[in-house]
């Protein structure tokens, strides 16, 4: 058979374009693709939110009754800690960093991440940092019981030899953070279509690039302080210790520093998801485009300024509680600017109500409770009795589990039938919705009233009048726990078959992914994407 | 009987935020609580919450107007509007103004709060450290430990026989409660000897952390007389539940007669310490160090808590050569920190003393008498 020169182009580009994975064993550990990479991420996140998971149902049955019937206090303190730190850096995090890796590179049309290699280190560092942060519960004196804020003496001085295990696992997942920051900031940077503009991308990818930057001032941050407990534990300093002329406060001002930016790494991106499925469901335009993208800015340069919020208690200067009072009292501005603008996004809509847009106006309802309450933490006088009580774990999770994670789970229910090529199945979804977000409620609500009642935080027994709280929380925690079983069950099934989702399975979504068949083959966007599409995914693509 | 209360907390929880919303005490909200402080912790709490409600109202009332009417199902015609600037300004103005709003008194009550009395009329020093506290009243000279009391203790081990539903005031109840006089000012200076913990009573309107290497101020009046209870609310470790704060407000009368017992019980004891040494003398005098110092782990009766704080009855330690005991009690173990070093805390004396009472309390019967000037030799 004769081929002319154009048809041996053909094959060669056709090649280029549809070789698949590599096959055998070695395709995930070695493979450089985004879309394997984020499929990894993914994959760690529902493991370990598995994990996490079952530490928080033995902490909640534990907390049933009044009394001891599970555990010893030091490995009560443990499952705190390590549940804590295992939903923040296993869980959340690598969700949302998966969710970027799978799908910045196709919302601005980039043919893969700016560095691919960096991209497969990235993750590959995250399994033995796993591995080092859980090795505690089997070493002599337990897994470190100090609280995921690693407050110095208790995790300098006064913590098992496992502290130094987890202070390691921090430092890797740290440098992972880090590179997987950078690597999505160039993508989009650099690698973004040339006929995007900036204030044209899409809200998912807007507020990774802010997040990116975000966990470059954070994440190093984290690194110095857990640093700074090393070598107090190893190399005599006395950064924290006061024995010695150190002082333990500032371990707290350097947590915090990288902690509260922590808060909104794991936010940000779930606004963007949110930003993303609210107009595809209502068939209407983002409201306030530009506003939104400039609220996610000043979150990101208020949340550096408002660190000590969490240190009200310490004794701070009166002077420093009212600074802090009032620049986290500016942060309720641009959120409430987000919120409204998702509301005016859905008024005069035309709504339908799949699994992702059931998920994403939960987050909002949800994630509002979450700053209601926010709100109410930042007003000092009221806060010297919120502070590290029952209301503050309310809150957070009214935060991150309402917040963080329903929006990641919207985002999987809305870009599973593009991974997979098969739709999900509806009722099945709509059983998970329901169950999760009665059961949610159920558990994390009463802990507002157990708070506000006098019960303080990180506690394995409790004085009586706190029991009805408690039982039904923990009932509420069963049953959210195991309706995640469902959603396990609903992605095995859709990778596996289903109904075939067609390139455009949502009929109000925009964006250069949707222009893809569904699923994408193994490598896209190897010829740009027209003009044309660009324009007509982007935010001017409604009119 | 477990299903019954929990159907029954079930039904209460259900009715909550009529509850919640009621402004005095209902279990389910802030304390009023007894001092000028905790009342306008209360009100500010409440200012906050009725305008979270009102915007939430608002808001979820739009959005939920908006879920029913605006739905594809309904027939409803997306609009095509994506901006609108006077909306905009209005819903960026209109927080900043309720900002302002709460701004203004949380700053004046923040100060306020924070103001200390000029000439307090009892300073109490109040050092939190693994898990007690210890109030030092340094005019009255008289200092003593607050321990969690032993029902509470003996109910709250794992799978105690002991029911906490019989136990009075289970967790919240010490051997020896903070007595302070009601209406007058009463400056406590807060810190810690080890970690951090923190001292909160919520009737008492705030929480201030205990620091090592620092003394957090905090000047109250209580209104009333009576007993008010707490607990530790920082994370300080094993027994961080297991730490509580009860304050006894009493008449300055009563006051004044507690002091004065206080005294004369402590300059009975500061007698037995100056008694000649002997080994009656030790093992009373170590008893009352090691209910002070020891008990909260190791426990009254020796046995320790399984599989968390050793027993030293029949314990290898205190059975064992007199050498390795003097070590771990003066330097502290190596190998765990919460056994502490006591050699600073503790006169060469007192140490002798508690460490003959182990070694001869309960079963252990080594009929060891250890000396002051052996634990001198062995610092």
């Amino acid at each position: 058979m004769s081929q002319t020169a154009d048809s041996v182009v053909d094959q060669i580009e056709h090649d280029h374009s549809h070789h698949g994975p590599r096959k055998g064993p070695l395709r995930w550990l070695l493979t450089v693709n985004h879309k394997d990479v984020g499929t990894m991420y993914m994959v760690l996140a529902l493991v370990a939110l598995l994990v996490g998971g079952v530490m928080a149902l033995v902490i909640r049955a534990e907390l049933f009754q009044p009394g001891l019937q599970l555990t010893q206090p030091q490995f009560f303190n443990s499952l705190t800690t390590m549940h804590g730190l295992t939903m923040i850096f296993l869980a959340i995090m690598p969700g949302l960093t998966g969710l970027a890796n799978w799908m910045v590179p196709l919302q601005v049309g980039a043919d893969d991440m700016y560095w691919p290699r960096v991209n497969n280190w990235a993750f590959w560092m995250l399994p033995p940092a796993a591995l080092m942060l859980w090795v505690g519960f089997f070493m002599p004196q337990g897994a470190p019981g100090g609280g995921w804020t690693l407050y110095a003496p208790l995790s300098s001085t006064y913590a098992p030899p496992s502290i130094d295990w987890v202070i390691m696992a921090i430092h890797i997942m740290g440098i992972s953070s880090i590179m997987g920051a950078l690597n999505i900031i160039l993508t989009i940077l650099k690698m973004r279509t040339k006929s995007m503009k900036l204030w044209d991308m899409p809200l998912f990818t807007w507020t990774w690039l802010i997040t990116g930057f975000l966990l470059l001032l954070a994440m190093p941050v984290l690194a110095i302080a857990v640093t700074m407990l090393l070598t107090d534990r190893h190399l005599g300093t006395a950064f924290f210790d006061a024995t010695a002329g150190g002082d333990p406060v500032l371990f707290q001002h350097i947590f915090w520093f990288f902690g509260h930016p922590e808060v909104y790494i794991m936010i940000l991106p779930a606004f963007g998801i949110v930003s993303e499925i609210v107009p595809a469901f209502s068939r209407k335009p983002l409201f306030g485009r530009t506003s939104m993208i400039w609220a996610v800015i000043a979150i990101t340069f208020l949340s550096a300024i408002v660190w000590a919020h969490h240190m009200f208690t310490v004794g701070l200067p009166v002077e420093a509680q009212v600074l802090f009072m009032y620049t986290t009292m500016l942060i309720a501005i641009p959120t409430g600017i987000k919120i409204f603008n998702w509301v005016a996004t859905m008024w005069r809509g035309s709504m339908t109500f799949e699994a992702p847009m059931l998920w994403a106006l939960a987050f909002i309802f949800l994630f509002t409770i979450g700053g209601f309450s926010g709100l109410m933490l930042a007003d000092v006088p009221a806060d010297y009795q919120y502070h590290d009580t029952y209301f503050v774990v309310a809150h957070l999770h009214y935060v991150v589990v309402t917040g963080s994670l329903f929006a990641i789970i919207a985002g999987v229910y809305y870009w599973l039938p593009k991974w997979t090529g098969h739709m999900y199945n509806e009722t099945l979804s709509q059983w998970h919705f329901w169950l999760s977000a009665i059961s949610v409620n159920v558990t994390f609500f009463p802990m507002h009233f157990a708070g506000l009642a006098g019960m303080p935080r990180r506690i394995p027994d409790y004085p009586l009048q706190f029991m009805d709280f408690n039982m039904v929380s923990t009932v509420g925690a069963f049953v959210f726990g195991f309706s995640q079983l469902l959603f396990i069950w609903l992605i095995i099934q859709t990778i596996r078959g289903g109904k075939k989702a067609g390139d455009r399975p949502w009929d109000g979504a925009k964006g250069l992914e949707w222009t893809l068949p569904s699923p994408p083959p193994y490598h896209t966007f190897t010829e740009p994407p027209s003009d044309k599409a660009v324009h007509e995914e982007g935010p001017h693509g409604y009119h | 009987m477990m299903w019954k209360r929990l159907l029954t907390a079930l039904f209460t929880l259900s009715t909550a935020a009529g509850a919640a919303a009621q402004e005095e005490s209902s279990g389910f909200n802030m304390t009023r609580g007894v001092t000028e402080i905790s009342r306008d912790a209360f009100d500010m709490h409440m200012l906050l919450f009725w305008i979270c409600v009102a915007i939430g109202v608002g808001v979820f009332g739009v959005m939920t107007w908006s879920l029913i009417r605006h739905r594809r199902s309904r027939g409803a015609k997306p609009a095509k509007f994506s901006e609108n600037t006077t909306v905009e300004i209005i819903w960026t103005v209109i927080p900043v103004l309720i900002l302002v709003g709460v701004a203004v008194p949380a700053t004046a009550v923040l100060l306020k709060t924070n103001a200390e009395a000029p000439d307090p009329d009892v300073v109490v020093d109040v050092h939190g450290s693994q898990w007690k506290w210890e109030y030092v009243y340094p005019d009255e000279k008289i200092s003593f430990v607050s321990n969690l009391a032993s029902d509470s203790r003996d109910a709250s081990q794992l799978n105690a026989k002991e029911n906490p539903a019989d136990t009075p005031n289970y967790l919240l109840d010490v051997d020896n409660p903070l007595v302070v006089p009601a209406g007058k000012d009463v400056r406590l200076r807060i810190t810690s000897d080890d970690v951090i913990h923190a001292w909160w009573v919520p009737e008492l309107g705030f929480k201030r952390d205990a620091v090592p290497g620092q003394f957090n101020n905090a000047d109250i009046r209580i209104d009333k007389p009576g007993t008010y209870r707490g607990q530790c609310a920082e994370l300080c470790g094993s027994g961080h539940a297991y730490m509580p704060v009860v304050v006894e407000a009493v008449t300055p009368e009563a006051y004044d007669k507690w002091v004065a017992q206080q005294q004369q019980a402590a300059a009975k004891e500061a007698e037995q310490a100056s008694a000649p040494y002997n080994f009656e003398v030790a093992m009373k005098q170590g008893k009352n160090v090691y209910e002070s110092a020891c008990a909260s782990c190791h426990q009254i009766n020796g046995k320790g808590i399984e599989g968390a704080f050793p027993a030293l009855e029949g314990g290898k330690i205190t059975t064992g050569p007199v050498e390795g005991h003097l070590k771990i009690v003066i330097h502290g173990s190596e190998k765990n920190p919460v056994m502490q070093a006591y050699g600073d805390k503790l006169s060469n004396r007192e140490l002798a003393a508690v460490i003959t009472y182990e070694r001869n309390a309960w079963s252990n019967d080594t009929g060891d008498l250890v000396t002051p000037q052996a634990v001198e030799a062995a610092r």
